[in-house]
């Protein structure tokens, strides 16, 4: 099973690095959905079929769809194409790559110093999720729900024929 | 033979793994082959509805009409417009496809028979029809004309409305049920009766749900051909077409067969607990009816507009499954507390 999480954890970090790279808005969102796939993936792998099976329903399976939807609604064309390239410049790289290093350095750090739990200790099943978000952490619950009935009742408003 | 009998025997673990991989295939080519069947019955159904014969030249009662229009479509021009995206046009009939016949792997057929055995069956059959969305979505995008285009977005907001009420109006059978196994689901229906009864109203919604996540007639919105052309498909020929087109009846097959699994009680039925042979049958059967109901749909119901049926699923359906999931709650919390 490693090897499988090790092949989904490149899955990720390879598309990711496409969509960052990508000069085309849907082939870099639909780069954004495999590395998504592939996290989902790896939640998979390491005993958390709930998380997994979540990650896919809301990240890729609506939150991108909407990515996408706006993208096709703006119809954007070459045009943002020969913007993007003219944007992605080298000099442009230089410091969100030192910004990148120094979170690669302390992620190595960290990973060095052995401070990590081994993966795949428990399968964590969807009763034990619900009982961990009804109990100790109640709070963070129900304070995002506000948070999200607060934007549900914002977009009403802004949606309202006048 | 008897060696090569001994040898399977001494390794209990490749066996059973070829036996499963043996059982995939079989349950792939079965649901291909029936989806493909799937469009001759449609086809004989609509006109014995409408009172004409439909196609009934090819072999005994048209039966082979499928098979020489495949061959016909599979020697057409597979034409790819210049002024499309090429990349994501060839990959959005790929994925219609791909991910309905993966949707076929969570199906329990009979108590031994099924592709994949996961403890979150339902959540991935949701995850799985959430990104069903992308086919359709990246073929209208990548078409770069405007009808597709208009497709497109259509089927992305529909889509992504309806699928809303689907997860929740599937949570009151999670509840009684108590698990997210599709499996556990079956069980518990066959000892305590099919989830229909209790779940009436969460049946009502999943269908509607599952009709218009299918886009399928009467809710077949981003290819209405009165007002877009064929929509999404417009730009699509050949087998590309052909694979969005046998993609549809396979998601009804689909939809008729997780309906069967959740609601209708699976493989159970009379004579199932004596007579192991006949929980097939009894899948089958049941999965017939509700394939002919979807034709019977399909027949009889116009196309409503737009915004009637966003509306509608908006309006009546969600408040619908929300209360249903609450009634259920209540339910299941006052049998435990007892």
């Amino acid at each position: 099973m490693t090897i499988f999480f090790y092949i989904a954890a490149a899955v990720a970090v390879v598309s990711t690095l496409f969509v960052i790279s990508g000069r085309n808005p849907v082939h870099a969102l639909l780069n954004l959905v495999v590395s998504l796939l592939a996290v989902a993936g790896m939640f998979f792998m390491l005993g958390a079929p709930f998380a997994g099976a979540l990650e896919v329903i809301v990240y890729a399976g609506a939150i991108m769809v909407l990515f996408v939807f706006v993208v096709m609604m703006l119809n954007l064309g070459k045009a943002t194409i020969e913007q993007e390239r003219h944007w992605l410049t080298p000099k442009n790289w230089v410091a969100p790559s030192i910004l990148a290093g120094a979170l690669l350095l302390a992620l190595l750090a960290v990973i060095a110093g052995g401070g990590l739990h081994p993966a795949a200790l428990a399968e964590i099943d969807a009763k034990q999720v619900g009982v961990a978000l009804f109990g100790p952490y109640l709070l963070a619950v129900e304070l995002a729900s506000m948070l999200l009935l607060a934007a549900l009742v914002a977009a009403y408003h802004l949606g309202k024929h006048d | 033979m008897d060696a090569i009998a001994n040898w399977f025997a001494s390794h209990p673990q490749f066996t059973a793994a070829l036996i499963a991989c043996i059982k995939a295939v079989v349950i792939l080519l079965g649901t291909v082959i029936v989806a493909a069947w799937m469009i001759w019955l449609e086809r004989r159904l609509l006109g014995l509805w409408q009172d004409r014969y439909g196609p009934n030249r090819i072999g005994p009662f048209g039966l082979g009409q499928v098979i020489a229009d495949m061959i016909k479509i599979f020697f057409k021009e597979d034409w790819i417009p210049p002024f499309v995206d090429k990349f994501t046009f060839i990959l959005a009939p790929a994925i219609a496809m791909g991910l309905m016949l993966l949707m076929f792997a969570l199906i329990p057929v009979t108590p031994t028979w099924g592709v994949a055995d996961f403890n979150v069956g339902v959540l991935l059959f949701l995850a799985l029809a959430g990104l069903e969305v992308y086919a359709v979505m990246l073929g209208g995008w990548s078409s770069n004309s405007k009808y597709a285009l208009l497709g497109g977005l259509r089927v992305t907001a529909q889509t992504v409305s309806y699928e809303v009420f689907m997860g929740i109006s599937l949570m009151g059978i999670v509840m009684l049920a108590g698990s997210f196994d599709l499996r556990q689901v079956v069980e518990y229906q066959a000892q305590n009766g099919w989830n229909i009864i209790p779940q009436f109203f969460g049946f009502c919604a999943f269908v509607i749900a599952a009709i218009a996540v299918v886009h399928r007639t009467p809710f077949d919105l981003p290819e209405a051909e009165s007002e877009l052309a064929a929509g999404f498909h417009t730009e699509y020929s050949g087998m590309k077409f052909g694979m969005f087109f046998v993609g549809e009846y396979v998601g009804i097959v689909l939809v008729s067969a997780i309906t069967v699994v959740l609601f209708f009680g699976g493989w159970s039925g009379p004579g199932v607990a004596s007579h192991a042979w006949l929980a097939f049958p009894w899948f089958a059967l049941k999965c017939l009816f509700f394939m002919s109901g979807f034709i019977l749909l399909r027949a009889s119901l116009p196309r409503p507009r737009y915004d009637q049926m966003m509306a509608v699923g908006w309006k009546v359906c969600l408040p619908l499954s929300l209360i249903n999931l609450l009634g259920t709650a209540a339910v299941v919390l006052a049998g435990q507390g007892s």
